[in-house]
């Protein structure tokens, strides 16, 4: 189903790696960076910020693109790997050092398996299916265009118990695309507050994920986690149905956890809290849900 | 200095009408004259041209050349469909007296432009009819982003809610809607404000630009590949659009030009861009009018589209493709064959489908008489492509301005008058047509040779216009080059950013409910009018 040309995320030959440089000046990104320390250069790859173009396995034969879509990771740390070399006075590599730690290498699964992954656990969590309210906080729309697709006939998430719904307020995670824009930065942190607890959220796309080729400037705040707290990283520009839906499925991993720590916080709050109470997470006064009377519980 | 035979007659008619007052003319390329006069010319020239030329006003932005020439410059951009070239009107607003003269009364079309040069540097408007913030949101500190002084990593403070004061509406029974700027679907982020008296709609305030990412800024901070990769992220549904309009700039200035397989495999993608938006479409524009089964058959043979798409080039979205001096990729003979064999197959399903709507009473009953946007409005506010198409702008850099392989094929432009949202999907469907044939013209014709050339450096100060008919309408990018191979000012021009005040004038009279058809009948893109 994925062609043979599709790019996924790049894979590196460590060991032969000569010089990083090229690369890194190749990278759009700055995906491959790299410092040089005490005759030492530590080289950095950063899947949150790849775009998959390919431009660095152009410029480098230790470098290929493989066609690995599904690269969600729960940690943005996850997403990044390091390695070590000794330098040569010309500025090539020597050694390798330090190897890189690898990330597991992710499951290509098919479309059928991880949806019905996401069927049995969504089941399993609420007895219901997963509500997902979409926010473009500043994308460029190219990663609205595929989780579009996720709703055609092709892809038919519905038949997975997925829905994306109109409002926060029915939702049980939110897939929020990047970067965060200035003018962006309120109403997604009002969206946030507008999801009931416990609640999921997704960044999505290399822009999501890092800031992707905008990074940080006057007019965006960058990654998705940077305002508001984030459960899973989708990498790709844009990632493709299967990236999107093995995403999801991730984050739908972290459900229990975060209902366990709802649970726990809602009772240590005393019984004068309401159960509605703004959350802890630092946002600003009047993004919360405070319009509820005072002694409305949920049912 | 050769100026094209079409442009000359122009050029000698301006000489003379304003004798004395052009300071200087220049004419880097033949189909692009650049003319220096002063403020006071402005009104009097513009008049001139599109009333004795006929002339359009296409772009209208700022420089800053406040370092190199001590001044601030305005470009006019003038396209001059029958003679096959642009005018490029350019005048000095000097930085102590930082402001410059409104045209929005005359010409309608530039009302935002104008406003955006206002906002991002600091040049005061005169005489404009609305000159709040367009481009900045109110809550924005005094700050004036595109002017060399500002630095792109500027921390400024976080968005503290305070709200745009929008018009007032008032009267008996006559209340206000606020949408978004995070909407129900799955769309892009802005805000609409309507005012209504029962039903219809009284009027429409638009509020865009919260996806303003600093992207004309970033531009003169990367390297030119970057810079690419950049265009392509302007607007996602049109990244290869962008892009090819970027590189066409940047070769243009370069003077280079991408060897002919490069253009044809331009076009190639072009059209396949053109034809899975189309497709999108045409299954949404059904689907607001709740005739979803279209839109199934629609996303199902896009899906087709996007995965012949990541076999060709690797991307679903054709992004990583486009690059300086041609393309990055070349198509063998096997892929060329499955392109031909994919557009034969296509024909007949996106036939059934057209059937399908055209056999629906109830479905053409909504589209029709809705949302009308009357030629003479689409005129007076220069609106491109499809929508323009719809109400009677037969217009298309494809076939006025042929660029990438679209000189080698005979385009049919499809042109009506009614302009509802009827004729915006007829539109579509007869370009989706267009777009099938016109794959299969290219993969016939396909020259043989390389794929990409080498562009040097643009030396710097060179100035240049590159454009494509992307799937929405008419793309503009205009670079000016700065030493070592960096840009000193790229000014994109979506077509959405001409098209939106149109949506305003598009719905009035019809009830909300039907605001989503209409939106999506023009489908405008808010990346690329926020950039």
């Amino acid at each position: 189903m994925i062609a043979a040309r599709a790019r996924g995320r790049p894979e590196i030959e460590w060991a032969n790696w000569k010089d990083a440089r090229p690369a890194a000046a190749a990278c759009p990104t700055g995906a491959i960076s790299y410092q040089d320390e005490n005759g030492r250069r530590t080289v950095r790859i950063d899947l949150a910020k790849c775009t998959f173009c390919g431009l660095c396995a152009d410029v480098d034969e230790a470098i290929r693109m493989t066609s690995v879509c599904e690269c969600a990771t729960r940690r943005r740390e996850d997403l990044e790997t390091r390695a070590v070399y000794n330098l040569h006075p010309d500025g090539s590599h020597g050694g390798m050092i330090s190897p890189p730690a690898h990330a597991t290498p992710a499951q290509s699964e098919s479309l059928e398996v991880l949806g019905q992954k996401i069927k049995e656990r969504a089941k399993e969590m609420f007895g219901r299916s997963l509500h997902i309210r979409q926010v473009d906080a500043g994308s460029c729309n190219g990663c609205e265009m595929e989780i579009v697709s996720l709703n055609g006939p092709v892809y038919d998430i519905e038949r997975f118990g997925i829905h994306f719904v109109a409002s926060p307020r029915h939702a049980d995670l939110l897939l929020v695309t990047g970067p965060v824009t200035r003018n962006m930065e309120l109403a997604l942190k009002r969206t946030y507050a507008a999801v009931p607890e416990p609640r999921l959220v997704v960044a999505v796309g290399a822009c999501g994920c890092s800031g992707g080729i905008f990074g940080v400037n006057y007019a965006t705040r960058g990654a998705v986690d940077a305002v508001i707290p984030v459960d899973v990283y989708i990498p790709g520009c844009p990632p493709n149905p299967w990236a999107l839906l093995h995403g999801i499925l991730l984050a739908m991993g972290r459900w229990p956890e975060k209902a366990d720590r709802g649970r726990q916080e809602r009772e240590t709050a005393g019984a004068g809290a309401d159960a509605f109470s703004p959350p802890r997470n630092g946002l600003p006064s009047g993004c919360a849900r405070s319009k509820l009377a005072p002694g409305f519980r949920p049912v | 200095m050769t100026v094209s035979t079409a442009l000359l007659p122009v050029l000698d008619d301006l000489n003379k009408r304003f004798k004395g007052r052009l300071d200087a003319v220049r004419a880097p390329r033949a189909d692009e004259i650049y003319i220096h006069a002063q403020m006071d010319l402005v009104a009097g020239f513009t008049a001139h041209l599109c009333r004795r030329w006929q002339a359009r006003l296409v772009s209208l932005f700022a420089d800053d050349a406040r370092a190199g020439e001590g001044a601030f410059h305005l470009f006019y951009v003038f396209a001059l469909d029958a003679a096959r070239g642009f005018v490029l009107l350019r005048v000095p607003v000097p930085p102590e007296k930082p402001e410059f003269a409104s045209l929005t009364n005359a010409i309608p079309a530039v009302n935002w432009q104008e406003r955006e040069i206002q906002d991002w540097f600091g040049l005061k408007l005169i005489g404009h009819p609305n000159p709040r913030r367009c481009a900045l949101h109110d809550d924005w500190p005094e700050v004036y982003p595109l002017r060399k002084d500002f630095d792109l990593r500027t921390e400024l403070p976080p968005f503290q809610g305070a709200r745009h004061k929008f018009r007032e509406v008032e009267g008996e029974g006559v209340f206000q809607v606020p949408v978004g700027p995070v909407h129900a679907g799955v769309i892009e982020p802005g805000h609409f404000l309507f005012s209504v008296a029962g039903e219809p709609v009284l009027y429409l305030q638009l509020r865009l630009f919260y996806t303003h990412k600093g992207t004309e800024k970033l531009f003169e901070n990367l390297p030119l590949p970057h810079c690419v990769r950049l265009a392509e992220s302007i607007s996602g549904d049109s990244g290869f659009a962008h892009a090819t309009a970027f590189c066409h700039a940047v070769e243009r200035a370069a003077d280079t030009e991408a060897p002919p397989r490069a253009r044809f495999l331009r076009s190639i993608c072009l059209e396949l861009e053109r034809l899975h938006n189309h497709l999108g479409d045409i299954g949404a524009i059904c689907t607001d009018v709740a005739f979803v089964t279209v839109n199934m058959h629609c996303l199902r043979l896009k899906e087709r589209v996007l995965r012949l798409n990541e076999s060709l080039t690797g991307n679903r979205l054709l992004r990583g493709m486009a690059c300086l001096g041609g393309v990055r990729f070349d198509f063998d003979a096997g892929q060329i064959q499955s392109l031909r064999q994919f557009a034969a197959a296509l024909r007949p399903e996106f036939e059934s489908v057209v059937q399908l709507i055209e056999s629906s009473a109830s479905t053409l009953d909504r589209l029709k008489g809705t949302g009308v946007l009357k030629p003479e409005v689409a005129r007076d506010l220069g609106v491109s492509g499809i929508a323009g198409r719809a109400s009677g702008l037969d217009r298309d850099l494809r076939r006025d301005f042929p660029h990438a392989a679209y000189e080698a094929v005979k385009i049919h432009v499809p042109l009506y008058q009614a302009g509802d949202v009827e004729h915006r999907m007829r539109v579509r469907i007869a370009e989706a047509r267009e777009s099938l044939s016109l794959l299969e013209q290219f993969a016939a014709k396909l020259p043989d040779g390389p794929t990409r050339v080498e562009v040097g450096e643009p030396p710097p100060g060179a100035t240049a216009l590159g454009w494509v008919e992307g799937w929405r309408g008419e793309i503009f990018h205009w670079i000016r080059a700065a030493p070592g191979g960096r840009l000193a000012r790229c000014k994109v021009k979506d077509p959405s950013l001409q098209n939106w005040p149109a949506l305003s004038e598009a719905i009035l009279g019809n009830i909300i409910p039907d605001f989503p058809v209409v939106n999506k009948s023009f489908n405008l893109s808010y990346s690329g009018t926020d950039r």
